[in-house]
């Protein structure tokens, strides 16, 4: 049986402490910050800065996996609202600038939702559909063209920081305290744990499985919307054609990373967010350590393994066979 | 006892088939199994009896090899063997059907009877011919049935008959039935009987699960007993009585206290029954499903439906709780119409429902047994409203006390609980959300002899509450000492409705098989 008891996400802490002191042989003054200009720099602030997109995409990405679901459009949306917020920003206030974005989001993660929610098509071919087109929709909207923009406001959400702390990092921490307010706060986690579990029982059970599934996608999108506009701010333009290029991936990575299961059913947002950072911590590391970027895929497989080898419980079953058995 | 049972005392038989012996197994700590042992012999068919979560089930996991067994030696024919996965075990031999059948339901049923051992030709599969040999091998379970429709659309008990066909069929010599009977009617019973005693004729031995003590002694040479994990003893069936078998099996005699409590509920509720209808159908009903019927549940009543499976009991509870919309007729609840369009509006309406399908349509295997007991009332109140870690365990700890759900734990994943104690968690989901109207599907399937008296003294105590109740049981025994009136279906129509006096095992029986068309004799 695929059952355990409750776990506590060791394996992720140990394998993201383990990545950071590897990054620490290869660089020693990895651990070093710097406050300058009232910033704080370094490599390690780098990890959290350069990791809050994929971690802003995996606080909805998680959800959907719960829902036993997955959504394959995120970096597609990202482009879209990246796209937007770069071309309106320096037309428009950053307010509205923001709305537009995050209600294009919002419409994306709606229609992704209707689509398996309502019309019943299977996730990863829903999601599909608006991962070809939504490259698409962003270049319209750039018009084929790399947009920039000055406005100071909307790359302050990139560039900028608060108390010393680059604004992703904070934006990535105040989305997390969000969800887990919104997700654990309410009942709502407790509901898409058991839609994910066992979807015909929950809908038996009185759960409104179809506003949970459309609620739950059009987080997703608002999420990667919330990615988006940092991405582009960050880099003060919107590039359609590479903006959050294969970041699905990495975001469905974080969460398998962060213990939850293809399958759906128990979630943990916060592990989520520390798969982020052990994906972003060896990019970084192996930037850092001087190898040729083209070996980071092949590491970050290695590693990935490793992670998910240490939560299998068919391993743990043959390795407490093997190191004496215990009552 | 018939007399064709006892044959296996007379036969000389030295040699064991079976031999299990010094079984152990611990979950975490938790002893689920401690030196148990068993002997099957030759052409013998031999009960394993005990309580839920007594751990027959897991010794028939361990022998098999699906779960790891911490001690144990398993000899077939005098021959060590150990295998360690299910395939290993058919083929060394063990042919099981595990108490929760796992098949594949979008495949068809020949494609189930013989998944991994298809008929091939160049290494094609030969479909012809394997549905060919499907049907023949279905034909000597008197079930003829389209082997080429997906295995989901017939019933469960279809379903399980299935299950039993392909393990019968791989050529075993030990042939292990964990609760085969717990969906099948008595007709289907019979059938799977005249196939247990056609393979013990064969010299197979068969190891047999149930909670039906009736079974036991129509068909059982044999039985062994556990009780928390240890064996409470074994005895052949006839130096083992009724009564001494429930005393080994609970370590207690049976209470006589449940059984006079219901009896007492019984009578003081005699005045139930003349309110007002809680909920009405009227001409309620689903082109192709269910037709079109009229149904009045009235506080303090009880009101079975009974009938062959596939009959439309199911499907007449799934309508009621708009599980399956109605196409035409009216639902009326509390003097106003309603459109009962989802499970989600039933509960609100102060519906609650326990499926029949315990593993795909109740329990949530992954979450903790307190979370699958809060889930309806948790839903009931809405997302934003959420019960507080407290008010949860408050509700689990109550619940497990009142239906005695074992191990008392309301943290361990629900999945890891026996069957019967699931059953009783899923019934404490509904409870906890204080219905007005309960509809229970099959609520006594797989729960042994003492939660079974527990749970129908329950039902008449939830009565006299005021709780109306609609209840499916292929048990009429059971349906007889609760229900109010008895509604018999057949062939998805609602055929008799009968009250009263006239409530009887006979007269259900005699409902049930009437040959008039379907709907003459509708009330
Ligand atoms: N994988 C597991 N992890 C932890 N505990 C388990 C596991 N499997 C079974 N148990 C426990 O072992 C005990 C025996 O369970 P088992 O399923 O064998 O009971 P059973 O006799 O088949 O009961 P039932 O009649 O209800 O089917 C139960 O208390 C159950 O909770
Ligand atoms: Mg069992």
């Amino acid at each position: 049986m695929s059952l355990r008891l409750p776990r506590i996400g060791t394996s992720q802490v140990v394998a993201l402490l383990v990545i950071l002191a590897i990054n620490w042989v290869v660089s020693p003054q990895f651990f070093d910050i710097r406050l300058q200009d009232g910033r704080l720099f370094g490599s390690l602030i780098d990890v959290l800065n350069r990791g809050a997109p994929v971690a802003i995409l995996s606080l909805g990405m998680v959800l959907v996996i719960a829902m036993r679901g997955i959504d394959l459009s995120v970096g597609a949306v990202m482009a879209i609202c990246g796209a937007i917020a770069a071309s309106l920003a320096d037309s428009y206030p950053l307010p509205v600038v923001l709305a537009a974005a995050l209600g294009a989001g919002l419409a994306c993660g709606l229609w992704n939702g209707f689509l398996v929610a309502v019309l019943g098509i299977q996730p990863i071919v829903a999601t599909l559909i608006l991962m070809v087109a939504g490259r698409g929709i962003a270049q319209l909207i750039t018009e084929g063209r790399i947009v920039t923009f000055t406005s100071p406001e909307l790359a302050f959400l990139g560039g900028g920081s608060v108390l010393g702390l680059p604004t992703p990092i904070v934006i990535t921490l105040a989305l997390l305290a969000l969800t887990l307010l919104i997700v654990r706060g309410t009942a709502l986690g407790l509901l898409i744990e058991a839609t994910g579990g066992n979807a015909r029982a929950a809908a038996l059970a009185g759960v409104g499985t179809r506003l949970i599934t459309l609620a739950v996608y059009a987080w997703c999108g608002l999420c990667a919307a919330i990615a988006g506009i940092v991405a582009a701010a960050d880099i003060l333009g919107a590039d359609a054609n590479n903006a959050g290029l294969w970041l699905e991936l990495d975001a469905i990575l974080a969460v398998v990373i962060g213990g939850t299961s293809l399958f759906g059913g128990r979630f943990s947002l916060v592990l989520a967010v520390v798969g982020a950072l052990i994906i972003q911590a060896m990019n970084t590391g192996i930037l850092l350590s001087g190898f040729p970027p083209e070996t980071n895929l092949v590491v970050k497989a290695v590693v990935v393994l490793a992670v998910l080898l240490a939560q299998s419980p068919r391993l743990a079953g043959l390795g407490s066979n093997l190191f004496g058995r215990r009552a | 006892m018939t007399p064709s049972d006892t044959p296996t005392d007379d036969r000389r038989d030295p040699a064991p088939l079976l031999e299990l012996a010094g079984f152990s197994k611990s979950f975490a700590g938790f002893k689920a199994l401690d030196g148990v042992r068993l002997t099957l012999r030759h052409g013998e068919v031999h009960a394993l009896l005990g309580e839920n979560g007594a751990g027959k089930s897991t010794l028939i996991k361990c022998m098999t090899g699906v779960v790891h067994r911490d001690a144990g030696t398993l000899r077939l024919d005098g021959a060590l063997i150990a295998p360690r996965s299910a395939a290993e075990a058919t083929q060394a031999g063990l042919a099981t059907v595990y108490q929760e059948v796992n098949l594949a339901p979008n495949l068809s049923v020949a494609q189930n009877l013989f998944l991994g051992r298809q008929p091939t030709r160049f290494g094609l599969v030969r479909e012809g011919e394997m549905r060919r040999r499907a049907a023949a091998v279905l034909a000597g379970f008197d079930l003829n049935i389209d082997v080429a429709a997906p295995l989901e659309s017939y019933s469960v008990a279809v379903q399980h008959i299935v299950a039993i066909a392909r393990a019968v069929d791989q050529s075993a010599r030990v042939l292990i039935l964990d609760e085969p009977t717990a969906s099948l009617d008595a007709h289907e019973v019979e059938i799977l009987f005249a196939v247990m005693r056609k393979l013990k004729a064969r010299g197979i031995g068969i190891v047999f699960v149930t909670h039906f003590l009736d079974q036991v002694y129509a068909i059982c040479d044999r039985i062994t007993v556990l009780r928390n994990g240890r064996l409470a003893g074994s005895a052949t069936t006839a130096e083992l009585p009724r009564l001494d078998l429930v005393k080994m099996m609970l370590g207690r005699e049976l209470a006589h206290a449940t059984a006079e409590r219901a009896l007492a509920a019984a009578s003081g509720e005699a005045a139930g029954g003349r309110e007002a209808a809680f909920a009405a159908f009227e001409g309620y009903g689903k082109a192709g499903y269910v037709a079109p019927f009229d149904l009045a549940l009235r506080p303090g009543h009880v009101v079975g439906l009974a009938g062959l499976l596939g009959s439309g009991r199911t499907e007449t509870t799934r309508l009621v709780f708009g599980a399956a919309t109605a196409d035409t007729g009216t639902a009326i609840v509390d003097g106003a119409k309603v459109a009962l369009a989802s499970p989600a509006e039933a509960l609100h309406l102060g519906f609650g429902y326990c499926p029949e399908e315990r593993k795909t349509e109740g329990i949530v295997a992954e979450l903790t047994v307190r979370e699958n007991i809060v889930l309806a009332l948790q839903a009931k109140r809405g997302a934003l409203k959420p019960l507080s870690r407290r008010e949860q365990d408050e509700i689990a700890a109550r619940f497990i006390r009142l239906l005695d759900i074992r191990p008392p734990d309301p943290e361990r994943p629900i999945g890891l609980l026996s069957g019967g104690n699931q059953q009783k968690a899923l019934l404490a989901r509904w409870l906890a959300t204080q219905p007005r109207l309960l509809i229970l599907d099959e609520p006594t399937r797989g729960i042994d002899v003492g939660a079974h008296a527990e749970i129908i003294a329950l039902i008449r105590r939830l009565c006299t509450e005021g709780m109306a109740l609609l209840v499916v049981s292929s048990e009429l025994e059971e349906i007889v000492t609760y229900a109010d009136e008895v509604i018999v279906l057949r062939d998805r129509h609602h055929v008799a409705r009968l009250t009263g006096e006239a409530i009887t095992v006979p007269g259900i029986l005699a409902a049930i098989a009437a040959d008039a068309p379907a709907g003459e004799q509708a009330a």
